[in-house]
């Protein structure tokens, strides 16, 4: 059943990404692996770590696109159920430390021990186990999305109220998470990370390994998304995003339908979260800034909203030109990425992918992005 | 009440009159001249109590040499010359001088020298005695200093001299605080319990946390009545102070929804009337704090006698500044945006992330300095709330920009075309209305305000290409609490969240406080998605 499910949801192009997606999981670490330092093939640790996160920039690109481009919900707080992954897996990688902290203090991580408190607060207990930890990283975004949800979408926020409540959302975050009493680290967060699972993280194999995991899981949620978007419901959400009104009208409970997207959305932000933590080293309250998830928003209209294959194709694009110009040319990044926002909402409302349609239409349609770049009625003050 | 206030004041009189008259017979009987040098010998005893005595005497004496004195005693200055028990002052120049007349003392061996020591009870007496002393002094400033001097010593033993200061006072001010000083002396001395009672009074009437310092050290040690009275003085201190603390807030938050109000304002027209999401209103915000510093830079070089005036050059300027930004942004953006708002919502954050940037690289990227006009600086007291001029000069503009645009949307023909916009655009454009027109025009209004908002918060916040980033989430919860599309209900959002803020501060922290209040908002929404204020409709999709 399984199988056929899946065959019914997926298209040779799915498969040719996949395809793709495994292809470049094995031959990046193997040439990161096996090829000497010396030989022009060789692939380094950097190289690897930087694709890493952009691959886990693309799974969340593809989660805040399950919402936008085929519900019509644009969250700007997708940063937060991100970074609240993130925190997750950092808490397990804190615990792993053990008495290899600064202060040696063989329960506490070094800045409770800084802050002189004599025992783990309630909330870090249970996350010296990896399947622990792994359920809280789907669990905590998860339930913060299915509580704020429940309440927005029953009470019917939508279009930009909704967009700026999700702002307002992560904005309180952030503040919570940079007070030292909240007991995440404050200011600083956590970092300092030794090893994960057992393996050190400097490890070439582990990096390489976080590296095949990011990819892996960015394959699976490109899957998830493909299974709900094809699928009789995905039909529903469509329709929800087109004529919201019309679909209640029609019997259908919207605010079920947009909730249980939603959480899913908010899951797959929190695993693309715990997967960059360890690639990066660090988690700090500065993953919650508005402008962080505003910055994947604009990754996925580059790339194409309402298409799957555009938010991956964006999320890497738009980060890859960040590291370029945040290195070669700090002064215009901003610039560009200002004129970016511009440029794609005035002359790309489809993306970079509905570009590529339009001159060659056999490409498939992926949804229906025609009629995502249409205006949409919610939210039309005017 | 009257006849027992007039009552007590003539007992207080009599009492001082019969001390002055006491002082007057003690002073002719030994006058203070001949006094002072016995006292002074006194210091050389040898005994402990003796030397205590002799410090009190030595400042009761009055004398003009007694401060020199005492002064030198706890500088470890003061000597005693053998033979003769002649006690000479160490002058700085390294000379010695006489301490009863202050004439040189010529040469004298360093063997016959013996200094008089002090140790820490006798230093504080000293401490006390010089305080009093100045109560004699003829500068009101210094008599004050003095008297608060022995209020916060609470020194029992400085009774008497108070007595004869307070009877000699004129200046009303210092009278007050030699009252109060009388009262903690006489609390902490061994007066009668009429006495002390009416001590606790005084004391009372203060109404201050040193009156309640004072009142708990006392109960401590007091029993029965007296206790019960100062306890009981404590309670209506403490109530006073709740109100008094009360009142700060709700001015600090007042304060702090005037700036809310000022950077909100703007964008209640623009968001309100058009339905337009402009995240760069922070921006213009910050535009405005810029043309504020640029104005006051080319004041500094060219006009240094006109830099108090800057703000009101300044606030034409970033009007005009912001507004044609604004109007350029609608022009070359938002128009070709309407109807999907959140693609607005991604262009001009867009464009607010250039304007920073184009900031940062014109005047780089730290804090720019921008002055308060002199009329704008220092602060002021009002009963026991503490004002700066800059906070009630921001309330006062927030509310007189406020009234004027709100005269504007009412009375002008301008206001009646935005006012038809935005209840039907149709119908306004069908009556000859130029719509776009209207548009670009209100654009840029709610931008220059957001301009001028700048002058103001420039002149209480750090200058610098982040500073309209800090109030656009702020701002957009003012509006969306008080209800788009509606002026008061900006005014009433921005007032509520800001006192709710500095309420909520005392006991959760600032940081806290800021996110209870984003959390209500949030719950508020929920609640009435459109609103305190929220315009009526049939639409299902608003």
């Amino acid at each position: 059943m399984i199988v056929r499910l899946l065959s019914r949801s997926l298209d040779h192009w799915s498969y040719g990404f996949l395809a793709v997606l495994v292809l470049v999981s094995i031959i990046l670490p193997a040439l990161h692996l096996l090829v000497p330092p010396g030989s022009y093939f060789h692939v380094s640790g950097y190289a690897i770590g930087l694709m890493g996160k952009y691959l886990c920039f693309a799974l969340l690109a593809l989660s805040v696109d399950l919402i936008w481009g085929f519900c019509g919900i644009l969250s700007l707080g997708h940063g937060a159920f991100f970074a609240l992954g993130g925190y997750a897996m950092g808490m397990y990688l804190m615990r792993q430390i053990g008495s290899r902290g600064v202060y040696g203090h063989p329960e506490l991580p070094d800045f409770m021990v800084f802050l002189n408190w004599q025992e783990l607060p309630w909330f870090w207990l249970g996350f010296d186990s990896f399947a622990y930890a792994a359920v809280m990283i789907v669990a905590v975004p998860g339930a913060l999305a299915f509580v704020f949800g429940w309440f927005a979408f029953r009470s019917r926020v939508t279009g930009v109220y909704l967009s700026i409540i999700t702002q307002a959302l992560t904005y309180a975050l952030m503040l919570a998470f940079f007070r030292n009493d909240m007991g995440f680290g404050g200011n600083n967060g956590l970092t300092d990370f030794k090893d994960i699972l057992g393996f050190s993280l400097q490890a070439p194999g582990t990096r390489a390994a976080l590296f095949s995991a990011s990819a892996l899981a960015l394959g699976l949620g490109f899957v998830v998304c493909r299974l709900i978007t094809r699928s009789r419901a995905g039909k529903v959400l469509e329709a929800i995003r087109d004529a919201e009104s019309r679909v209640r009208f029609l019997g259908y409970r919207v605010e079920r339908y947009k909730l249980a997207v939603f959480v899913i959305s908010a899951c797959l932000a929190g695993i693309a979260g715990a997967l960059y933590v360890p690639q990066v080293g660090i988690i700090n309250p500065g993953e919650f800034s508005p402008a962080n998830s505003i910055e994947i928003v604009i990754a996925v209209a580059v790339g194409g909203r309402g298409t799957l294959f555009g938010p991956i194709v964006g999320a890497v694009l738009v980060n890859f030109a960040k590291t370029w110009f945040t290195g070669a040319l700090p002064e215009l990044w901003l610039f560009a990425l200002g004129g970016l926002f511009i440029a794609v909402t005035l002359f790309l409302p489809r993306g970079i992918v509905g570009l590529v349609q339009s001159y060659w239409p056999r490409l498939p349609a992926a949804g229906v992005a025609n009629r995502a770049a249409k205006p949409s009625t919610e939210g039309s003050t005017r | 009440m009257c006849t027992v206030a007039q009552l007590t004041d003539i007992m207080k009189l009599a009492r001082s009159l019969v001390l002055v008259l006491l002082c007057l017979l003690a002073g002719l009987t030994a006058s203070a001249a001949s006094d002072f040098p016995q006292a002074l010998s006194g210091l050389a005893e040898k005994s402990f109590k003796k030397r205590l005595g002799a410090i009190n005497a030595v400042a009761v004496s009055g004398h003009e040499r007694a401060q020199t004195v005492l002064e030198a005693l706890a500088q470890r200055r003061l000597f005693v010359a053998n033979p003769g028990k002649r006690l000479v002052i160490k002058t700085e120049a390294g000379g010695y001088q006489m301490a009863v007349t202050g004439e040189p003392a010529g040469e004298i061996a360093k063997p016959a020298l013996k200094r008089v020591k002090t140790n820490n009870r006798l230093r504080k007496v000293i401490r006390n005695a010089l305080g009093t002393l100045t109560l004699r002094s003829p500068d009101p400033a210094r008599r004050l200093a003095a008297a608060q001097t022995i209020f916060a010593s609470r020194d029992a033993s400085a009774l008497p001299i108070l007595e004869v200061a307070l009877a000699a006072e004129t200046d009303i001010q210092v009278r007050t605080v030699m009252e109060r000083a009388r009262a903690a002396s006489t609390l902490m001395g061994s007066a009668g319990e009429a006495d002390k009672l009416e001590a606790i009074s005084t004391i009372r009437q203060m109404g201050n946390q040193d009156a309640i310092a004072l009142l708990s050290a006392f109960g401590d040690r007091a029993k029965g009545a007296e206790k019960a009275a100062a306890s009981q003085a404590i309670a209506e201190i403490e109530r006073t102070l709740a109100l008094w603390s009360g009142a700060q807030n709700v001015i600090y938050g007042l304060s702090l929804g005037s700036v809310l109000l000022l950077a909100a304002i703007g964008l209640a027209i623009t968001f309100g009337v058009m339905g337009v999401i402009n995240m760069a209103h922070g921006e213009m915000v910050m535009l405005g704090a810029y043309v504020t510093f640029a104005v006051q830079e080319v004041l500094r070089t060219s006009f240094p006698g006109l830099f108090d005036w800057s703000l009101l050059f300044a606030i034409p300027l970033a009007f005009l500044v912001s507004g044609c930004v604004g109007v350029a942004l609608e022009r070359g953006v938002i128009r070709f945006l309407y109807g999907r708002p959140l693609e607005t919502l991604l262009a001009t954050w867009g464009v607010s992330l250039i304007l920073q940037q184009a900031v940062r690289t014109i005047f780089g990227p730290n804090n720019r300095e921008v002055g308060n006009p002199s009329w704008m600086s220092g602060s002021f007291e009002l009963g026991q709330l503490a004002l700066t001029w800059n906070r009630l000069y921001i309330i006062l503009f927030a509310l007189l920009i406020f009234a004027g645009l709100y005269a504007a949307m009412r009375w002008t023909s301008f206001g009646l075309q935005m006012r038809s916009v935005v209840q039907n655009r149709q119908m306004a454009g069908a009556m000859g209305i130029r719509t776009k027109w209207i548009d670009a025009l209100t654009f840029g209004l709610g931008s220059g305000i957001a301009g001028i908002a700048g002058v103001a918060i420039s002149q209480i916040d750090n200058v610098s290409p982040n500073l309209g980033q800090s109030y656009i989430i702020d701002s957009f919860m003012v509006v969306v609490f008080g209800g788009v599309g509606n002026l008061w209900g900006t005014l009433v959002g921005a007032m509520t969240l800001g006192v709710a803020n500095k309420f909520l501060e005392p006991y959760a922290g600032a940081v806290l406080a800021k996110i209870f209040v984003l959390v209500f908002i949030i719950l508020f929404i929920q609640k009435r998605p459109r609103g305190l204020f929220a315009l009526k409709g049939r639409g299902i999709e608003a």
